[in-house]
């Protein structure tokens, strides 16, 4: 029998998403990708996973799972939550939490609410969903309807493939996730078009505050604020784009690319994130108040070895969940403690 | 401000730029010119046969190559000084593109804005045609879809502002010119340039091993086929039957019998 999860319910924006695919920007194709990486990394970490294998992106609001497999390991990482499971029969309904593995069985109902903190929630599962990779990569590219399961975000009644039909028994994990907190201070170097504004002009935007305007999505954010004004107008021959890019149109007001960016674009650069900072750029979402801190090379380079090394040691933040999960919900309170940040209990029914 | 790096290139100065602390930008100049360009290809066929560990991929644009990197196999001064030696190379040779004979049919069924095109060029549109299909255009990059091409350079008194008001949608295959520019569109899009015609030519497909027909530096010349080949054609690469070959390799246009 197949193992898949059932889609009840598809949330706002869920997708199959893992590290990107690279090699094909010369084709138009962009890197794409969690707009976490962190974060999904985390949640792979949590159910024994390695860092690249392909999970679901969750934004703004959660998907209603239906488990139709003998039994699957999952975890979320990301964003404050309401997370429920339901049991077969619906009286027996726990809030769950996020930054920890657990099992769920088949008759399960795995329920997402809306998502707080960061608009960009993670959810692993062990082993990973059978989906063959389009050009190396399982992660889905809207735009190029290519990628992920049928290159599109996820609709109710679809099936999506586990590559195992049970989960062994073992102890939990939880992770430590203290600093994933959004930041509204994202560092950033100039460039490459930082000649077509003034230095007055540049000083003034970099620490400036913004806010992510409402039509945001995986390819890019518009910010509300104070315009930025050009010294050489605002049309440029096309050339490059990296994720985190700021653009200046015409209007003044910045766009930053995000992970499934247009491969070229013809406004002015007047920066770009650090990378180090771009998995802090992912938890952004509409509403979210930024502000740009201008930091040299060097600094960028010091930011991004540190951020490398914070990466290499998110096992070490790893331990075990003593009391295994069970649907008990006194077990569930006294592992309050095990696990850090808010998170809001989403009723069932 | 991080300060450009300044080399020469062929007797011009060119510029080494941050884009992020991920990638570089070799920018040749801040112009749509075809010289221009092949010196960006020549120097991505010349990062490519250098096989530097680190380099993530590059990205060819009308005027200038991003180089995107992984920072922690490179530093981003390290692989400047490398991109400094590959640009004061002379013995850099020109990017070898291959020649492609793109089926285009003409017909007012799938060119709805010929006649339009034609009139602003003052000229009968068997006229626009015969011009747009005598020349060679050269594939100047691949962006905006997956596998779409922006081909250059129209002479001209072909060239013509884009629609005033951009269509919602044209169909896969479209071929649309603005300005000195034709794109021809892997896909149904939305779409401001003036659909001139429609090739059944698969450009994408991500199935096949090379999932782009078309690759920078290639060059196309646009032959003109009649409705009714337009509509065979078209069915067998709904199939899968019909894949073009370059024509200066060997292999015949269409599958035999």
């Amino acid at each position: 029998m197949s193992a898949t999860l059932r889609v009840l319910a598809p949330g706002l924006m869920t997708t199959v998403q893992d590290l990107g695919r690279i090699g094909y920007q010369r084709f138009g194709i962009p890197v794409g990708g969690a707009l976490d990486v962190l974060s999904l990394r985390a949640a792979n970490l949590l159910v024994g996973n390695p860092p690249d294998v392909g999970g679901l992106e969750i934004i703004a609001s959660g998907p209603t799972l239906a488990i139709e497999a003998e039994s699957v390991r999952v975890a979320f990482v990301g964003a404050d939550i309401g997370l429920s499971v339901a049991g077969e029969a619906p009286i027996f309904s726990f809030d769950i939490r996020a930054n920890r593995s657990m099992l769920l069985r088949r008759g399960d109902t795995l329920r997402v609410g809306s998502l707080k903190g960061s608009s960009t929630l993670y959810m692993a599962v062990e082993g990973g969903f059978d989906i063959a990779p389009v050009m190396g990569s399982l992660s889905t590219y809207l735009r190029g309807e290519l990628g992920g399961f049928r290159g599109r975000s996820l609709a109710a009644g679809d099936a999506l493939p586990l590559k195992r039909s049970w989960a062994p028994e073992r102890a939990e994990l939880a992770l430590d996730t203290a600093d994933f907190a959004p930041r509204r201070r994202l560092r950033a170097l100039e460039g490459p078009q930082s000649d077509h504004f003034s230095e007055e002009e540049r000083a003034t935007f970099f620490g400036r505050d913004y806010v992510v305007g409402p039509g945001w999505n995986r390819m890019g954010m518009r910010l509300v604020g104070e315009t930025v004004r050009h010294s050489r107008g605002y049309n440029v021959t096309s050339d490059g784009i990296v994720r985190g890019s700021i653009q200046i149109p015409g209007d003044g007001l910045p766009i930053v690319l995000l992970a499934e960016h247009q491969t070229t674009g013809g406004y002015p650069k007047i920066g770009a994130v650090i990378s180090a900072d771009l998995p802090a750029l992912g938890r952004l979402g509409a509403g979210s108040r930024v502000a740009f801190e201008r930091v040299s090379l060097e600094e960028a380079e010091a930011a991004g070895r540190a951020h490398m090394a914070f990466v290499e040691r998110l096992p070490s933040r790893v331990s075990p969940v003593t009391a295994a999960w069970s649907h008990d919900l006194p077990a569930r309170l006294s592992e309050t403690n095990l696990v850090s940040g808010v998170i809001d209990a989403c009723a069932w029914g | 401000m991080i300060r450009p790096a300044l080399a020469e290139a062929a007797g011009e100065q060119c510029r080494i730029l941050a884009n992020g602390d991920a990638a570089l930008v070799v920018e040749f100049g801040d112009r749509i010119d075809l010289t221009l360009n092949e010196r960006v290809l020549a120097l991505a066929d010349r990062i490519a046969a250098a096989a530097i560990p680190g380099i993530l991929e590059t990205v060819p644009t009308f005027r200038s190559l991003m180089i995107s990197f992984d920072p922690s196999r490179i530093a981003h001064r390290a692989l400047q000084r490398r991109v400094l030696v590959l640009l004061a190379d002379a013995e850099g040779r020109p990017h070898p593109g291959r020649l492609w004979r793109l089926p285009v049919c003409y017909d007012p069924d799938v060119a709805p804005d010929l006649a339009d095109a034609a009139r602003h060029a003052d000229m009968p549109p068997e006229i626009f045609v015969s011009r747009h299909c005598g020349m060679i255009h050269h594939v100047y990059m691949l962006g905006f879809l997956p596998g779409q091409p922006y081909l250059g350079d129209l002479p001209a008194e072909l060239a013509l502002p884009r629609k005033e008001t951009p269509r919602a949608k044209v169909a896969a295959g479209s071929v649309g010119v603005a300005s000195h520019m034709t794109c021809v569109f892997p896909r149904a899009t939305p779409c401001g340039l003036n659909i001139i015609g429609r090739t059944p030519a698969t450009l994408w497909d991500h199935r096949r091993g090379e999932a782009a027909l078309l690759a920078p530096g290639d060059r196309v010349a646009f032959e003109q086929i009649g409705f009714e080949d337009f509509r065979r054609l078209n069915e067998l690469a709904a199939r899968g039957e019909f894949v073009l070959a370059p024509s200066d390799a060997a292999g015949p246009m269409e599958p035999g019998p």
